[in-house]
């Protein structure tokens, strides 16, 4: 339990240098806004419509696939750990859960779920 | 006695924290002097001795830079994302070891272990905390409320995501081989063996999908400068930008860091359970040769094209991990039965051959796309 103490006071220091940082930036930085200043970067044009607009759908494809293949991941990490006790049992359900997985993957692919345009 | 615990934690955190900050500022300037010197240039040499200073004056320079902030942008998650970009890339340096338990370090009679956290779900941590570090591009990106930023934001999500199971996967391989989740479990295991020597084409995988994870040369198109200029921190200058620049960097730092623990053998060298001070000396070498070789690799390698990234990603990376896993577990299973752990020769025998497959493979896709788009359509 100790070890998340002495983690999480990493974490406080962390992010203390990072406001530190900000602060110092707010502090000795110029501050002259300007309308213009102020625009979104758009190459120099004036900028046209809204920032965050819609976005290409396969974006949200790969998020899903990502969290389909990351819980697999997941699994893989207990079974590694005990991988040696469970032996040649533990191997082979290891190639079933797999095998359901890439039947999936292969359908994924096929369907075009990982090509771009 | 309660009180010099919590003394201990902020001293150790201060010096790792103290450690990736100095250790960006050299790092830029390391990297500038390489790449310059690959390109037959000179690069910064006129700060300081060799340029040394080079890395402070930048420093003072973004001080005094404006802090700008978008009229249109969410102020309070704009501000937030770069902290929530680097805090990550300190915290996750926090179970690597950078020395042997045994024996112990004593200073002022009291024990001094060579690492922050010794928890045993050691890469778990590393690959949670890892996934923390998508949010602040994420979130940079959306709150920026720019077209660039966006875009920047949103390739960026996919490229690490898609690469993360890869990682995932190779850390499993680790895992295998040591048996234990634990750091200095791993370290230990690979005493008389590194891991790159029983898994080569793991670490390769490893230190591939490493590349993407933290957009690094040649998958760097979350920060295209010829297209997004500079994609999810198009809108944050002064110190906000430094901040992601500086997480960039300790990003680099620390998977070196941890490529090394878990293949290249971590603090292990010659004599070190007999000086344990030599840890740190040989984890820092250990580093610096490979962050060399990753700047290396962006003064090499021309940019990936997006579609052929994730393709790589998701062809090529995903089922080569999955493959080596179940070739690692195999050898396992092969020396434990039969005995004799001369049969683990399997696994980098086999491994070697799946990612020969995998090179062919590549290699006759884009063979066959070139002849394709040269027909008329």
């Amino acid at each position: 339990m100790h070890e998340y103490i002495a983690i999480a006071v990493l974490i406080g220091l962390a992010t203390l240098i990072a406001l530190i940082a900000i602060v110092l930036g707010e502090l000795f930085g110029p501050k002259k806004k300007s309308a213009v200043k102020s625009m979104p970067y758009e190459s120099g044009m004036d900028p046209y419509g809204e920032g965050t607009r819609r976005m290409p759908v396969h974006f949200y494809l790969i998020a899903v696939l990502f969290i389909l293949f990351d819980i697999e991941v997941v699994f893989f990490l207990p079974w590694a750990v005990v991988f040696r006790k469970l032996g040649l049992f533990g191997l082979i359900e290891m190639i079933i859960f797999i095998a359901i997985l890439l039947v999936g993957y292969v359908y994924a692919w096929k369907k075009g779920a990982l090509e771009w345009e | 006695m309660d009180w010099v615990i919590w003394l201990i934690w902020i001293v150790k955190g201060f010096f790792l924290a103290m450690f990736l900050l100095v250790g960006f500022a050299y790092l830029t300037w390391y990297e500038r002097r390489a790449l310059a010197r690959i390109q037959v240039r000179v690069g910064p040499n006129r700060a300081g001795p060799f340029g040394l200073l080079q890395p402070i004056a930048d420093a003072v320079k973004l001080i005094f830079k404006e802090e700008l902030t978008p009229a249109k942008a969410y102020k309070i998650v704009f501000f937030l994302a770069p902290i929530i970009t680097m805090v990550p890339s300190i915290i996750i340096a926090a179970v690597i070891p950078w020395g042997p338990q045994e024996p112990q370090v004593k200073l002022f009679g009291y024990t001094i272990s060579l690492y922050v956290a010794d928890i045993n779900v050691g890469v778990l941590y590393l690959m949670s905390i890892a996934s923390i570090a998508v949010y602040g591009i994420v979130l940079a990106g959306w709150s920026s409320n720019s077209k660039y930023a966006m875009l920047g934001g949103l390739r960026s999500t996919a490229q690490m995501i898609s690469y993360e199971i890869t990682l995932g996967l190779a850390f499993v391989t680790v895992i295998l081989l040591a048996g234990s989740m634990r750091m200095l479990d791993i370290v230990e295991a690979q005493r008389s063996w590194w891991f790159v020597v029983i898994q080569p084409v793991g670490a390769a995988v490893f230190l591939i999908a490493v590349l993407a994870e933290v957009n690094r040369a040649p998958f760097d198109m979350p920060e295209a400068e010829q297209e997004l200029t500079a994609g999810y921190h198009a809108e944050y200058s002064g110190m906000k930008f430094a901040l992601f620049f500086m997480a960039e960097y300790q990003k680099m730092i620390v998977v070196s860091a941890i490529a090394a623990t878990v293949f290249f053998g971590g603090y292990l060298g010659p004599f070190v359970h007999r000086w344990p001070l030599l840890g740190p000396i040989y984890m820092l070498i250990k580093i610096i040769i490979l962050l060399f070789g990753m700047i290396w690799v962006r003064a090499t390698w021309p940019r990936v094209r997006y579609d052929r990234l994730m393709a790589f990603g998701w062809k090529v990376m995903l089922p080569l991990a999955l493959a080596i896993v179940f070739i690692t577990g195999f050898g396992i299973l092969l020396a434990q039965e039969l005995g004799d752990p001369i049969y683990l020769t399997v696994i980098p025998a086999a491994s070697i051959v799946a990612g020969v497959i995998a090179v062919i493979m590549v290699n006759r896709a884009l063979t066959r796309k070139r002849i394709l788009s040269y027909e008329p359509r």
